[in-house]
């Protein structure tokens, strides 16, 4: 049986991220209590906001030390949204220069548009580069949704699954072993935002 | 690359989906959740919810808020939250920042501002601040009075002292993140978008601008794309009333290499 465990540390968009997993599994807490973390089969962390006050909330609020162990020990699935990507990085240059999660080795940048607006907003489609159980049944160049100004750039290309242009090519999908992030809303992404998921929570 | 997009949006009149007529005349629709239904699965890229009622309907509802087919906004967005899932716009009667956190902690992503602005610009700039450009979306209606485009308020029936251009203007450097021009004049017309506004709107700021109004048939959207800079087209009343219709406009767009999203029909019991 599946149980899946959304962190929860103060995010703007948990509750749709709860609304369309539960539509693929029955068993979804949202919660940062350490038995829902020790008992989830599958952790996702949601994000929406600036890094600096992610990370804040993320150490103030989340039992890290135990996730630690979940992810890099246990090597349950886990996935960051947004933000919740961006976070794994060992810096982010938002509002000044914080500390991330440096669970995958890259910094987090402000996109360089020229003279696209910032933030991205809207539909824009992923280009695969590299195969991952992620992308599996979507269709080629799948839409998807995106708010952000800022992205991840790693420090070693071979995590990067999928890229979108936007001014510039940027990461959009990142896989290092069992941890997965995506720079868009899968959420807010309709169907391809669904089989995204379901791939997710299938590993 | 990004996409284009197509936008239905549905009008809210003390909880019923209405079609409207030059911003006066109101007819209803029916219930705006099943409407939701419809509109997934024929892929629309996001939904505006627009509140409409005035505050004397308002106050007959709540007396009847024990009537099931009666809805507030909250909660249309509960279970629209839990039906669709792509970016929700809601707005109508948003006056205070807490309006924004309720409406946005029920599961919308943008709100739409109209008239308070106008009385209060630095609340564009508060909104933004607190809960980031992207999701303060400033609506603009207009009305064009002897060859000029004049900015309406409460719901299209007061002049204001603003042209078009230039509140548009200001309401990006207050630090809006989208405009939605709705035309007055061509409400509930379906003559086609008011064109000259959105050029002169869309070229006058950077932020993606919304056309709304005029809308009747699939070749309109093509104008707007092709005569001005508009990052989206709206509607209302086209899309409530032929079958399958945002599918058929992508289809029409997306066969005639606009860049929109892959025009796509779900399943019935995909609620998506």
């Amino acid at each position: 049986m599946k149980k899946i465990c959304i962190l929860d540390y103060g995010s703007g968009n948990v509750r749709s991220v709860f609304n369309i997993v539960s539509l693929i599994e029955k068993q979804v807490v949202i919660s940062n209590e350490p038995k829902d973390i020790i008992d989830a089969t599958h952790l996702i962390l949601p994000g929406v906001g600036a890094f600096g006050s992610s990370m804040k909330k993320i150490q103030k609020n989340i039992p890290l030390e135990l996730l630690k162990t979940a992810v890099f020990n246990q090597k349950k699935p886990f996935l960051g949204i947004c933000v919740g990507m961006q976070v794994l990085a060992d810096t982010g240059h938002e509002f000044g220069i914080h500390k991330g999660l440096g669970w995958i080795p890259g910094v987090v940048k402000v996109l360089s548009v020229d003279s696209l607006p910032l933030p991205h907003v809207g539909w824009n489609n992923i280009e695969v580069v590299k195969e991952s159980v992620l992308t599996k049944h979507l269709p080629q160049n799948s839409d998807f949704y995106f708010v952000h100004s800022f992205c991840f750039e790693p420090k070693n290309e071979e995590v990067v699954v999928a890229h979108t242009n936007y001014g510039t090519d940027f990461c959009s999908i990142l896989q290092k072993d069992n941890i997965y992030g995506v720079q868009f809303h899968p959420e807010k992404s309709q169907q391809t935002g669904k089989i995204l998921l379901e791939n997710f929570l299938r590993i | 690359m990004k996409k284009k997009r197509l936008i239905p949006v549905l009008l809210l009149r003390n909880g019923w989906l209405v079609q409207s007529k030059g911003f006066s005349e109101y007819q209803n629709l029916g219930n705006p959740i099943t409407a939701v239904k419809r509109l997934s699965q024929w892929a629309s890229d996001e939904l505006i919810y627009l509140d409409i009622s005035t505050d004397e309907n308002y106050d007959m509802r709540r007396e009847d808020l024990h009537n099931p087919n009666r809805h507030t906004i909250f909660e249309i967005l509960d279970d629209v939250s839990k039906r669709t899932f792509m970016p929700i716009t809601i707005g109508g009667k948003i006056r205070t920042l807490k309006d924004i956190e309720d409406r946005l902690s029920r599961g919308a992503d943008k709100i739409s501002i109209n008239t308070k602005p106008l009385e209060d610009k630095k609340f564009i700039t508060q909104a933004a601040k607190q809960f980031g450009s992207q999701c303060v979306v400033v609506s603009i209606d207009v009305k064009k009075i002897d060859d000029s485009y004049i900015v309406m308020k409460n719901s299209g029936s007061e002049i204001t002292k603003y042209g078009a251009k230039e509140w548009a203007k200001i309401a990006e450097e207050c630090g809006a993140g989208e405009i939605l021009l709705n035309s007055v004049d061509r409400d509930g017309k379906k003559n086609g978008y008011e064109i000259p506004l959105l050029q002169e709107v869309s070229q006058a700021v950077k932020i993606p601008v919304i056309a709304c109004g005029g809308a009747g048939e699939w070749f309109d959207f093509a104008e707007a794309f092709d005569e001005s800079a508009v990052d989206a087209v709206a509607a209302a009343n086209v899309f409530h009333h032929i079958d399958q219709s945002v599918y058929l406009a992508k289809k029409y767009l997306y066969d005639n290499n606009y860049k929109v999203r892959p025009p796509n029909l779900l399943g019935i019991d995909e609620t998506l």
